[in-house]
């Protein structure tokens, strides 16, 4: 979903090119950039009592009467359709209210797919769900079966009987590549990027270096598994969800189910992990129209397997990276070539070839991806998308191409940082990769790193440390809309169907709101979560944060008209102009003449208003077609391996980022680090297993997929430069994902620096080590 | 015979097959024990079972017959102010979607009575006297039981340390 | 999971007249629950024998007898066995996690089934320890945690406990009751390698119940002893291989050498030819590494496993050089 924003317009790019920055967003900087008092803090996140008791409710803890509970039958098979479908065993089991399959599911449209051009579609696939005998995934739902507990309706899932004609699948990765795809662009940029005659640099360059590197499929694995509590009520749909995506969740039921917007209503005031996983799959789908079907509400809460089986994961990637440098180690060739799966059905691009287009500057491109087309689930977008495998083989490479050179790896990335974007010559917003660089090597004590490979051991362990740029793109999502509401006695609310997953989302915003309105933090509350609050934007692509401050920002100029308005002649703000006003003290006052002041409370009571709002919106994100907006960070690590048994223990993680101003110091380092965890994992155990002679996904606990666990999770250091960018709400960018990049390929290094090992296949487990 | 919950007299569930978790969660709405794997795997359904810490997902609702269960919902104050525990994760940040909150809670306050008590760990130097210092190490492989996929570790294991040097003092 | 009755064994008789009759022992349930949720296993009557005995008992002669309705994490805490047998409370503690070693009981855990990934799915895998004739589908799939000893055509899983890799290694006896009475097995005798027959995973009988696990009086090679455990993350996961080593030493020579090994067998693997050619000599590296070679001339490994070879070796020579140079 990264860089979505694009899709408004392709070749506005060159025409914005000729625009003042002053017309553009962020034109003026915001002025809270520098005017802070909440922001910047370090204040606990407002749910955290909730959360810490217990009390928070989740989509799968909603009471209902009369409540049915969903189980799920997954087909087998990689490709065909069903032959035999024998329910009957099931329909007369204990409890059981429903067995519905293709052949009695009501007609069901197909979501619209999460896409550039429509903000209501949350589709993850454009198959047909339950709606006819074809086989198009191995573990695609052929029946759905309802019953009183859920004990009974897992056992009656048990009883459905399936036979299958199978047609060949394509299943295997290998065999895929022979025949795959090249899309014309990659989310909204131009896949293929030829640039600087490549070809040429790389036959005369004084250094090359040329690797192919891989990463596994991985899953979301969120602690709280797929769920969904459905009602219908006098033909109106009631879903208790854990979506990270609202709006455009009741957007698709409407459309799937034939019915009003208005009609549809999706709460999902806590989400317990997403990473990208929480959006609409079958699942829900399936459960709605079983609620229907059976005239009752239904509990859909997915096993960890049937989780492995209805929600896609990350591709596997394969990556081929040359670079090309002169003797200085100047940069002047670099190729990224690579394959990813995206079934034919998926909406999902792995854009890893990304990546590498914004954080050097190079002399040359040869960049182009292909798409691997397997009769497999769609795969979907995990945390940090494209830059997250993208980062593990362009910063391997680039360790391994300062080994080439016997230069320093900070020195490399020194000698290379990009004073603009290095494909269209477009100006960084704001760009310090080298002082998060700096940061960073002075807290890992980057000094004590020797050189040379096999150098430092204590006992049987190899000691070594790496490092590597991480990276995500600023996105802005247009449409996300906030109201803010002040009551009689001036105190502020703030209202958006926001999500939270551990972000902080309200936590921040009020904050935000808070300093926006001039009013101490007690004073201000933020309800997110649902949607019958104002639209808002998806949580994904690190943008939520700045959808939801610029809608915020938006609402209070609209609010401060209001006030004027009402506040009319008999004040002392008479005869201001809005320019001239500010929010402060709990109302507004002159800028110039700080003594005339009117509170909220004392507008609204003079105007007899028992309450004032006012809804602002998130405009169109012109100035990414400006500006170059990235993110970046540099990831370090210190580790051990052991001789004996090739394990590795992560013994330190730094990571030092420039992502504008951080505006909770406490929940931005939790961000930080809950994404370097992704990324450690990623390094060091996550892989799922996918077996291709069948096309079924075998690792489907939680005992099979290795997370960290506590003891693999060392202490980890979060800086940060701080430094605001102008064209942005609050000087902040998204920080929700940049964290998870960087990370496998600075293990990977650090294990290279150790050992002398270069070990170019995710995950690093022991066996490829000795 | 009776489950006591929370200092509550509850019956058995007639199903034999309904696990501790789902009598709390379904039967009894006490939601905040939280279902994660279902199978083991990842300790959201930890709660303290005569004081020891199990999972409630592997543990049928009739094992706990006769005996004692304490879940999230019972360990803040009688007057609802949060345990010591509960305030250092909010404190610390060691939660951010707060789903294995719970379980990491229930769980770490069962390990704090283990460490008294002297038991080892497998990362303990000396197996025969136990833990003489509660290392970080120490507590990271003790409390590895409990999955977290937002990346809270670190809080987590800084608002154990206050509580112990808290209850220390 | 298929409806089922519940009941708790009032005392080891009930127990027994319910297992003869065809219920199924429950205890600690930390995997027979998981199993039966995932229709691996069925059982129409389970009967909890988990508030049975649960004692550690010390005899005159010096053995130690343990009731197998004692928890992994009672065990691991014991002073006695903390003391005399430090590779079986390292062991346990390398198991699972804190809470499960709270559930898990002795007489569980021995009798715990594979973690074979095509065992567990049911719907789609063919399993020749689950539906026999069916076929093995681990295989030429995914057989990285697989056995490289002692494997059959017919099944290549292995058993993942690490209690009962030190046990092995213990020369721990398991006492067993049934409707012809009482009698023991070695528990290295108790597994057995699936052959033709990979449902037939032990020696019990229909109607037989485990009792306790009666452990010799300490020898040298069991207080000098520890248990090394390999796996994919630093804890809270299945062994890739393991190592319970013992060494007793006269005079710097070998007097008495134990060695099990898990993660490499459908039964923890008592290195006997190893420890057999390590007697009389210096543990020397050159030593430890030739003769751990000798015990794993026979083994097979699968397309993804090979690397078990080294790694069993490496870890075998680690852990007992660790302990030839440690204070006895």
């Amino acid at each position: 979903m990264t860089k979505l924003q694009n899709a408004i317009i392709g070749g506005v790019r060159a025409v914005l090119g000729q625009v003042p920055a002053s017309w553009l967003p962020g034109g003026t900087p915001d002025p809270l950039i520098d005017k802070r008092v909440a922001l910047g803090g370090q204040q606990s996140r407002i749910d955290g009592p909730d959360k810490v008791r217990g009390a928070a409710r989740f989509a799968a803890e909603v009471a209902m009467e009369d409540l049915l509970y969903a189980a799920f039958v997954h087909s087998t098979i990689a490709r065909g359709r069903i032959a035999d479908l024998d329910v009957s065993d099931a329909e007369a089991a204990p409890g059981v209210a429903l067995v519905m399959t293709y052949r009695n599911a009501p007609r069901i449209g197909v979501p619209p797919p999460i896409g550039l051009t429509n903000l209501k579609a949350a589709g993850n696939h454009t198959l047909p769900i339950l709606q006819d005998p074809e086989i198009h995934w191995n573990g695609q739902v052929v029946a759905v079966v309802l019953a009183e507990t859920r004990e009974q309706a897992d056992h009656a899932a048990s009883l459905v009987r399936v036979r299958y004609d199978a047609a060949p699948a394509r299943t295997r990765f290998e065999e895929g590549k022979t025949s795959a795809s090249m899309p014309e662009s990659i989310l909204v940029e131009r896949n293929r990027l030829d640039k600087g005659n490549a070809g040429q640099k790389f036959a005369q360059a004084a250094v090359t270096i040329d690797g192919v590197y891989t990463t596994p499929w991985e899953s979301h694995a969120p602690i709280e598994p797929h769920a969904a509590t459905i009602a219908w009520r006098d033909g109106k749909l009631i879903v208790h969800d854990a979506t990270q995506m609202i709006h455009a969740t009741a957007g698709s039921f409407a459309k799937v189910f034939g019915l009003k917007a208005e009609d549809v209503h999706v709460s999902s005031p806590y989400v317990g992990g997403g990473f990208g996983a929480k959006a609409l799959w079958d699942h829900q789908i399936l459960g709605v129209a079983a609620a229907k079907l059976a005239g009752r509400p239904v509990r859909v809460a997915l096993s960890r397997a049937s989780m492995h089986r209805l929600i896609g994961g990350r591709t596997r990637t394969e990556q081929r990276v040359a670079l090309a440098a002169d003797a200085d180690g100047k940069l002047t060739a670099l190729l990224h070539h690579g394959y990813g799966v995206k079934p034919r059905h998926s909406v999902c691009d792995e854009g890893f070839s990304l990546t590498g287009r914004s954080l050097y500057a190079c002399e040359s491109f040869d960049i182009v991806q292909h798409n691997v087309e397997l009769d497999l689930l769609a795969n979907s977008f995990m945390r940090g998308p494209g830059e997250t495998p993208g980062t593990f083989a362009i910063e391997c490479a680039m360790d391994e191409l300062a080994h080439a050179l016997g230069m320093d790896p900070i020195e490399l990335r020194r000698r290379n940082a990009a004073t603009c974007d290095p494909v269209s010559g477009a100006p960084h917003s704001q760009s310090a990769m080298m002082e998060a660089y700096d940061l960073g090597a002075a807290r890992i004590g980057w000094h004590r790193r020797a050189p040379r490979p096999c150098t430092r051991r204590d006992g049987e362990w190899w000691i070594g440390i790496g490092c590597a740029t991480g990276t995500f793109p600023f996105t802005r999502m247009p449409g996300t809309s906030a109201r803010i509401t002040l009551d009689a006695n001036g105190d502020a609310h703030v209202a958006s169907a926001a999500q939270e997953m551990g972000m902080g989302t309200a936590t921040v915003q009020r904050q935000h709101a808070a300093d926006r309105l001039g009013l101490p933090l007690e004073r201000v509350t933020v309800a997110i979560g649902d949607s019958r609050l104002p639209f808002a934007s998806f949580a994904g692509g690190s943008s939520q944060t700045a959808s939801l401050a610029a809608a915020i920002s938006a609402a209070s100029g609209k609010l401060a008209i209001q006030l004027m308005r009402l506040a009319g002649n008999d004040t002392p703000l008479a005869g201001l102009k809005p320019n001239e006003i500010e929010f402060a003290e709990g109302g507004l006052r002159s800028v110039e003449d700080p003594a005339r002041h009117e509170s909220f409370a004392s507008i609204l009571r003079r105007a007899g208003r028992g309450e004032l709002s006012a809804i602002g919106e998130s405009g169109a994100p012109l100035e990414v077609l400006k500006y170059s907006m990235h993110s970046t960070s540099a990831i370090f690590c210190e580790l051990r391996v052991s001789e004996v048994t090739g394990e590795i223990r992560v013994d330190r993680l730094v990571g030092a980022f420039d992502c504008g101003r951080i505006l909770n110091a406490k929940t931005a380092a939790s961000q930080f680090k809950g994404g370097m965890i992704m990324g450690l994992g990623m390094a060091l155990t996550e892989e799922t297993l996918l077996d291709e002679r069948t096309g079924r996904i075998m690792s489907t606990s939680l005992a099979d997929y290795h997370v960290p666990v506590h003891l693999d999770v060392p202490d980890i250091d979060v800086l940060w430069t701080d430094i605001p960018d102008p064209r942005t709400p609050l000087g902040a960018r998204g920080i929700g994902e940049i964290g998870t990049t960087g990370v496998a390929a600075a293990v990977a290094n650090a294990v290279f620096n150790a050992t002398g090992k270069r070990v170019r296949d995710l995950p690093l487990t022991l066996d490829k080590l000795f | 015979m009776p489950i006591r919950v929370n200092d509550t007299e509850v019956p058995a569930p007639e199903d034999a097959r309904v696990s501790l978790l789902d009598l709390l969660r379904e039967h009894l709405h006490l939601t905040g024990t939280k279902k994660g794997c279902d199978q083991g795997a990842c300790g959201a359904c930890t709660v303290l079972l005569d004081g020891n810490r199990v999972l409630s997902c592997l543990t049928l609702a009739a094992q706990a017959e006769g005996r004692e269960v304490r879940t999230i919902e019972g360990i803040a104050g009688a007057a609802g102010e949060l345990h010591v525990l509960q305030r250092g994760f909010v404190e610390h940040d060691g939660l951010q979607c707060g789903y294995c909150t719970p379980g990491q809670i229930c769980s770490a306050i069962a390990m704090a009575e283990e460490l008294r008590r002297g038991d080892p760990s497998y990362v303990t130097p000396d197996i025969a006297a136990g833990p003489a210092a509660v290392t970080r190490e120490e507590i990271r492989e003790r409390m590895s039981g409990n999955l977290c996929r937002c990346g809270a570790h670190n809080g987590i294991v800084e608002a154990i340390e206050a509580m112990l040097a808290e209850t220390a003092a | 999971m298929t409806p089922l009755c519940y009941v708790r064994a009032g005392d080891r008789a009930d127990a027994l007249a319910r297992v003869v009759n065809g219920a199924r022992c429950l205890g600690g349930g930390t995997n027979l629950v998981d199993l039966l949720r995932q229709n691996v296993e069925q059982a129409s009557e389970l009967v909890d024998v988990s508030r049975l005995d649960g004692d550690v008992r010390e005899s005159d002669g010096g053995e130690l007898f343990i009731d197998a309705a004692v928890t992994n994490a009672a065990l691991a805490a014991h002073p006695l066995v903390r003391r005399r047998y430090p590779v079986l409370a390292r062991a346990l503690l390398a198991g699972a996690s804190a809470q499960i070693r709270n559930m898990a009981t002795v007489g569980g855990n021995i009798l715990q089934r594979t973690r074979c990934m095509y065992f567990y799915d049911v719907d789609g895998a063919r399993c020749n320890k689950r539906q026999p004739g069916a076929g093995c589908d681990a295989r030429e799939g995914f057989d990285r945690y697989h056995a490289i000893l002692g494997a059959s055509d017919q099944c290549v899983a292995t058993h993942p406990s690490d209690m009962c890799v030190a046990l092995a290694m213990l020369d721990a006896v398991v006492h067993l009751s049934g409707p012809g009475g009482d009698r023991s097995v070695p528990l290295t005798d108790l597994h057995v390698l699936p052959g033709a027959t990979p449902q037939v995973e032990t020696v019990l009988q229909p109607g037989e119940l485990i009792t306790g696990v009666e452990l010799p009086p300490p020898s040298d090679a069991m207080v000098r002893s520890d248990y090394r455990k390999v796996r994919d993350r630093s804890s809270y996961a299945f062994a890739v291989v393991s190592v319970a080593g013992g060494l007793g030493l006269a005079e710097g020579r070998v007097r008495e050498a134990r060695i099990a090994l898990g993660g490499v067998a459908a039964k923890p693997w008592r290195a006997r030819r190893a420890e057999a050619a390590l007697i009389g000599l210096a543990p020397t590296p050159e030593a430890l590494l030739a003769a751990i070679r000798e015990e794993l001339a026979d083994a097979r490994p699968l397309s993804g496993n090979g690397f078990k070879i080294g790694l069993v070796e490496r870890t075998v020579v680690a852990v007992l050089t660790t302990l030839a140079g440690a204070r006895a």
